[in-house]
């Protein structure tokens, strides 16, 4: 898809508008921009392109053991399904080519990633109904995240482990991390270990630190109340 | 709820050859802790606007400013503006205070190890200055800074001069790339022999914070793991683009 530059600017300013409530916009003395490189196509409002890939974590990288590691499926203090390392291989992978955006401004374009969808989880622990209405993923190190279920459902989200043809880095949450690539990059939890379904919503990590409940880039919801 | 407020830039100050600071009147900026950072937008004008956050150089208490630290890179869109542009009385839009976990306050204790690479080095001297600000007896701390020469130590003289005047403060700089005639610290990347001889003259920290470019985080928070640190008393903070 190749969307015009008048377009997006124009979706921009229009998106601006829309936002900004009729307050006074303070242009920057001297500032025209620096674009470059310029996007394939459009990125969401406040994003700059980035051809590195930056990390983001609050802490130490964890270390996991691939012979111990298994990630669950909770609701309601049960677990429905329960997969180790190998099991996870075996059930059917899913590519994703999608750009990603990260909440610290930057987003990446044409990225590649490989995992199980969380409709072939349910699938293979014979769920049949979503556990709730929303989810908490969990990781090793104590991250959490909490998202609407009906994101990480109907292809939109995988279980990763593969990153441009490789195993993920630790420092980009290898060995597994949740993907949901339409939502800031926070809520792709790192090292996840589980997926706690919930009748409510309740905040995760970063939320609890004001980040937004949601996370939409298109809409910049950063922060809470954005 | 964080509102964008207009910035107005009060003073420009060079800290080193790549690295200015800019003292900011924010009329309503709330209160924040030491580690936390401001979002800054800039709009041009066919109305494009360009977003950084940038972490808080100043003491959340006893500065008449808000102070943020910038160092140029080369290619950027934001901080060669604010390297080869922005003067006094500048306006920008701005936002915070933000983040949550990578901040100190002084209740919590010390002793307290600050390890920082580069302009990393920001956040922790908000805390080193919230600390220094305080009343009554400071928790031992120690800075372990690692630059790539002495010209680009930021805050330099005023990071010596705390640490001449207080007993409980220890400073430690690491030259990676070039070292002066007759330099007596340390001159290589922060490894555990550097870390030991820093954790042995402050004691077990009760918190670490650790800031700089991707690659020295993962090293020195992994580095104080092996040491025996427990994970949930290290706080990283990384920043730049990796080559990954």
């Amino acid at each position: 898809m190749n969307i015009p530059f008048d377009h997006y600017m124009c979706s921009r300013l229009l998106w601006r508008s829309a936002h900004t409530g009729g307050t006074e916009i303070v242009l920057s003395r001297g500032f025209f921009g620096n674009r470059r490189p310029e996007p394939t196509r459009p990125i969401p409002p406040g994003q700059y392109l980035e051809d590195g890939f930056p990390v983001l974590s609050a802490g130490p990288t964890p270390r996991v053991d691939l012979a111990t590691w298994d990630m669950s499926i909770e609701a309601d203090g049960e677990t429905l399904g329960k997969w180790d390392w190998e099991q996870l291989q075996a059930l059917p992978a899913t590519d994703m080519h999608v750009d990603i955006h990260c909440v610290t401004k930057w987003s990446k374009q044409d990225t590649d990633w490989r995992g199980v969808t969380i409709d072939d989880l349910f699938e293979s622990a014979g769920i049949t109904e979503p556990p709730g209405d929303y989810v908490m993923a969990y990781s090793d190190g104590g991250y959490t995240t909490n998202l609407p279920t009906e994101d990480i459902l109907d292809g939109k989200a995988l279980i990763a482990y593969e990153y441009d043809g490789e195993p993920i880095e630790p420092g980009h949450g290898g060995p597994v991390r949740l993907f949901v690539p339409h939502l800031y990059f926070w809520k792709s939890a790192k090292w996840v270990r589980g997926l706690r379904f919930m009748e409510e919503d309740a905040p995760g990590f970063w939320e609890a630190y004001g980040y937004h409940m949601y996370g939409d880039p298109w809409k910049e919801q950063r922060y809470a109340g954005d | 709820m964080v509102e964008w407020q207009v910035a107005t830039v009060k003073r420009v100050l060079v800290e080193t050859p790549r690295v200015k600071s800019f003292g900011l009147d924010v009329p309503d900026f709330g209160r924040f802790r030491a580690g936390q950072h401001v979002d800054i937008r800039l709009t041009a004008p066919d109305g494009y606007q360009a977003q950084r956050s940038y972490s808080i150089a100043s003491a959340p208490e006893g500065a008449d400013e808000l102070q943020i630290t910038v160092e140029l890179i080369e290619d950027g869109e934001v901080s060669p503006y604010f390297h080869d542009v922005v003067r006094e009385g500048d306006q920008f839009e701005l936002r915070g205070p933000i983040g949550g976990p990578f901040t100190w306050t002084v209740n919590q204790g010390g002793p307290l190890l600050l390890v920082g690479g580069g302009s990393g080095v920001v956040p922790l001297m908000s805390m080193l200055r919230r600390r220094a600000a305080r009343e009554g007896e400071p928790v031992e701390a120690a800075l372990l800074y690692s630059s790539r020469s002495l010209d680009e130590v930021i805050y330099r003289d005023e990071l010596e001069r705390m640490a001449g005047e207080d007993q409980r403060f220890d400073l430690s700089l690491t030259l990676t790339r070039e070292q002066p005639p007759g330099w007596s610290g340390g001159a290589r990347r922060v490894d555990m022999q550097m870390l030991d001889g820093v954790i042995d003259r402050l004691g077990e920290p009760g918190m670490s914070y650790v800031c700089g470019p991707t690659g020295f985080v993962e090293s020195v928070a992994s580095l104080l793991v092996d040491r025996g640190l427990a994970p949930e008393t290290i706080r990283t903070e990384r920043f730049g683009p990796t080559g990954t």
